[in-house]
């Protein structure tokens, strides 16, 4: 395969991935609206387009039109960094997820993803992590209390659940043997009951640990103190307006599409699901499976949104670092044994 | 009492998650929103929208001046000037009429004291109650956009439309009604209800002496 060959495979494999995104985020907002909406009873948007489906675009074409208002005290250089220190990490964790099988198209491997990287968890948890930095120096750089309030909180509450997000991980990796998103994912493939394979949803600790830090790294609620209104007003992105504020929009949704998909990476056998028809459904359907999935654990997300109450800030500290991540600690001990005694035989046999 | 803490402790493990099951449940509930300007939510009959001022059916105005509305008004929005009616040609069947009338509807609060107050039933009120204006001076009705007009219709300062119904104006008096000497006992038989050009000789409410019988003539509603 020449150079060029590589460079508008990849090319056009990055203008999908974003096109994928923007679409999801469209669909997203939307769909939470809806979705909580029918939970309290009420109607939601339903105005622009079928089913209010246009909704999201009416918003961002209003703050996109909308004027960009600079406070006087801020540090102008970093507050108009930080949209985009938030936006980007977001796009970047996506290119490595697998959202269909690995197909041969004319002789050609075609991955659905934009590269595979050998240490994709590592590079989806260190992202993840410089989402951290958006908030934090927005919430600063705006030189208003509120931001700033709303970023202190963002950032301890961020790397608390950071740790657990990642121990979580750790039994899915050692289960996989492999770092690699395409790997954990085609390592969850099989025919157990026929079609389906072994879903690491059965280390149901690492699951719920990962979800729920997972709420915690989207800023969603029930971890939501990064901006509760009732507080701080907007948090770290009280300060801005017009298409900033649609940046960090952008970000925070892409954020909770990208923790819904790694959910399904990580625990509900990616695209796997029961194959059949003739090629072109081949292809069609383990992309359609891992969207299914997708949308599953979003709704989730929506669920819990409508369902529970903020935190308190103590309780979100206390539930971090005394509750997830002494039970990761633990259930990566039990995986170790479940692990060592799957390679090796019990010790006494 | 008892049952309720025997279920927190029976629950107590699945406790934090029961109010999933309660958001699940609700999904499938119809939705409570009435789509607004589309679909008109059904007013209770004795709904208290904007105000009338009424004319007997022979075209006399039923108010006398007597500003016991404005007196009893707790918003203070009611300016009434009483004159002596003309000799040759008046106004109202008494010695003084509404020379003025003015009603500033911003600050209105619709606790219809004033039809509670007012002894001719002059002033009640009907279930208009879309009065959104642009400009402020518009929200205080005078004369002109409160009385009858002889034929029963009301002048409004905004035109019919989507958002507001004329015939909404033609609805109400559900308070007088209430109120009214008809609907105490002793009346049995008397609908005493003094009729007007707006809605005719009003039928008396359930319950009410002459409820349930045929309607008196001229009547307008239901």
């Amino acid at each position: 395969m020449t150079g060029w060959e590589l460079f508008i495979e990849a090319a056009i494999k990055v203008v999908v991935a974003f096109v994928i995104l923007l679409v999801a985020v469209l669909l997203l907002v939307w769909a939470e609206r809806r979705v909580v909406a029918v939970m309290q009873n009420r109607i939601g948007p339903n105005r622009a387009g079928p089913f209010g489906m246009m909704q999201t675009l009416a918003d961002g074409m209003k703050l996109f039109f909308k004027e960009s208002m600079t406070p006087r005290k801020v540090e102008f250089a970093i507050y108009i960094a930080a949209p985009v220190a938030a936006l980007v990490p977001a796009l970047l964790i996506f290119l490595v997820i697998p959202i269909g099988a690995p197909v041969e198209i004319a002789g050609r491997d075609i991955t659905f993803q934009v590269t595979d990287l050998n240490v994709g968890v590592l590079y989806v948890l260190a992202l993840s992590s410089l989402a951290v930095y958006a908030v934090t120096l927005a919430g600063w750089s705006s030189g208003s209390k509120y931001p700033l309030l709303g970023s202190v909180r963002a950032s301890a509450q961020m790397i608390s659940y950071e740790a657990a997000l990642g121990l979580a991980l750790v039994p899915v990796i050692m289960f996989a043997g492999t770092t690699s998103l395409a790997g954990i994912v085609e390592a969850q493939q099989g025919d157990i009951l026929g079609f389906l394979g072994p879903w690491n949803i059965v280390l149901l600790p690492s699951f719920v640990i990962f979800m729920i830090a997972a709420f915690a790294e989207t800023n969603r609620a029930p971890f939501d103190l990064v901006e509760a209104e009732q507080e701080i007003v907007g948090g770290y992105h009280t300060e801005y307006s017009g298409f900033r504020f649609a940046l960090f929009f952008l970000a925070e949704y892409i954020n909770i599409f990208n923790m819904a998909a790694l959910t399904v990476v990580f625990f509900l056998g990616g695209w796997g699901g029961p194959l059949f028809g003739p090629q072109w459904l081949q292809i069609v359907l383990p992309v359609g499976y891992f969207l299914t999935k997708t949308a599953f654990v979003i709704f989730i997300f929506f669920w819990v949104r409508a369902t529970l109450p903020r935190m308190r800030y103590d309780q979100l500290m206390g539930f971090g670092w005394k509750r997830l991540i002494p039970i990761s600690l633990v259930w990566i001990m039990l995986s170790m044994v479940a692990v060592g005694v799957r390679r090796f035989g019990l010790p006494w046999s | 009492m008892r049952g309720a803490s025997h279920e927190g402790e029976t629950m107590s493990v699945l406790g934090p998650f029961s109010g999933f099951a309660v958001t699940f449940r609700n999904m499938f509930r119809k939705p409570v929103t009435t789509q607004y300007p589309k679909v008109k939510r059904e007013k209770p009959q004795r709904f208290h929208g904007r105000h009338v001022l009424n004319r007997y059916p022979d075209g006399m105005e039923k108010c006398i001046g007597c500003e016991l509305c404005a007196g009893v008004c707790p918003a203070r929005c009611i300016y009434v000037r009483g004159a002596d009616n003309p000799q040759d040609a008046p106004v109202s069947p008494g010695e003084r009429f509404g020379f003025v009338y003015e009603i500033n509807m911003l600050r209105c609060i619709f606790c219809a004291l004033c039809v509670e107050a007012c002894p001719t039933e002059a002033i009640t009120m009907t279930h208009l109650f879309e009065m959104s204006v642009t400009d402020r001076t518009d929200a205080i009705y005078t004369r002109d956009e409160l009385l009858v007009n002889s034929d029963g219709s009301v002048n409004h300062p905004q035109p019919d439309g989507p958002l507001i119904d004329l015939n909404e104006l033609k609805l109400g008096d559900g308070w007088m009604r209430a109120t009214a000497p008809s609907g105490r006992a002793s009346y049995e038989g008397v609908v005493a209800w003094t009729p007007s050009a707006r809605t005719g000789n009003l039928p008396a409410e359930d319950g009410q002496s002459g409820g349930r019988q045929p309607a008196g003539e001229g009547s307008a509603e239901d």
